[in-house]
């Protein structure tokens, strides 16, 4: 059997579990957790530099070098195609023509839900600027497919509200997507913890993204090997197939002959 | 005198100084930065070159954690 892998952008990874690196207590955790989920793809925020306050502030890419890890930089916190297409920009310039990235361009602060005009909107500039666009979006079939049109390359659908730990609120959207788009569906947002992602794989899923999941555990780096093992768990059950449901009858798992009389 | 606001905050200097300069009086010089002038980017070879003009706008952003 060939190798499992997750394919994006002509690239292959081991690990299906992608994740964020916000909200740890502090670079040691973090370093910490991103190892114990054995995720190769990691996203960074980014943000203004303290300009001479406290020059000896450590960095985060000393922690976590684009030389072992696969940056992914977000458009976190922006909510208009510009802003997106400008973080993204200083981003690539940042780590020096890296263009894999991933884009969010959020409605509003409350429910940090995707703003899918805006975000079309700054998939079709960064794509004609040359980069590789994973794109948080909706679970809209129709917008997905659209953002695949424009030549995203993965999908990257909420599960629920950004931070929420809602779980998977409505898997027949997620199938939707994946029945349409070619490019691989990552579930971005909502896990709350490990049976939420082993259902996204089990759906069929290629991958999972999350941060608070695992961050905002009582014990993160724990969560974090968990999250690595039910991203696993659920590929398996993914490809060996699962059993069809029987809604109205029983079936017996040892034999119905040869009972003692 | 030109002034030229950094990251939002207003700086004055006696003379037209380069980007390089800039960044080594705040001590970022060798620091994983990027820099933008005026909503341009400013390539990292460029910032011998560049001196700092009265009104110019720069954005100096860093990686930090994120999801």
């Amino acid at each position: 059997m060939n190798k499992d892998t997750l394919l994006i952008a002509g690239k292959s990874y081991n690990s299906r579990l992608l994740i964020g690196t916000g909200k740890y207590k502090d670079f040691t955790e973090t370093q910490a957790a991103v190892e114990a989920s054995g995720a190769e793809i990691i996203t960074i925020a980014i943000r203004r530099s303290n300009i001479g306050q406290n020059p000896n502030e450590p960095n985060l890419l000393d922690v976590l070098p684009p030389s072992k890890y696969t940056l992914l930089p977000n458009t976190a916190g922006c909510y208009s195609a510009d802003d997106a297409v400008r973080t993204l920009r200083l981003a690539r310039e940042l780590l020096d023509g890296h263009s894999l990235v991933k884009l969010e361009v959020l409605g509003d602060p409350q429910s940090l839900y995707p703003n899918v005009v805006e975000t079309l909107a700054a998939a079709k500039t960064l794509v004609a600027d040359g980069f590789q666009v994973m794109v948080y979006t909706s679970d809209d079939p129709i917008i997905a497919k659209q953002l695949e049109d424009i030549g995203c390359v993965a999908i990257m659908p909420l599960a629920s509200l950004i931070g929420s730990g809602m779980g998977i609120l409505n898997p027949w959207n997620l199938q939707l997507i994946m029945d349409r788009v070619q490019v691989p569906v990552i579930v971005d947002a909502g896990v709350g913890t490990a049976s939420d992602a082993a259902i996204a794989m089990e759906l069929g899923c290629h991958g999972v993204l999350m941060n608070t999941a695992i961050a905002a555990a009582q014990q993160p780096v724990l969560m974090a090997s968990a999250m690595k093992l039910a991203v696993e768990a659920g590929r398996m059950a993914f490809l060996a197939g699962r059993m069809p449901k029987k809604l109205y009858s029983a079936s017996p798992s040892s034999p119905t002959s040869g009972l003692i009389n | 005198m030109i002034s030229v606001s950094i990251n939002g905050e207003v700086r004055q200097f006696d003379n037209p100084v380069s980007v390089a300069t800039l960044l080594e009086q705040m001590q970022l010089s060798g620091k994983r930065i990027a820099l933008e002038r005026n909503g341009e980017i400013l390539p990292r070879g460029q910032f011998n070159q560049q001196l700092l003009a009265d009104g110019d706008r720069l954005e100096i952003v860093v990686a930090v954690g994120g999801g």
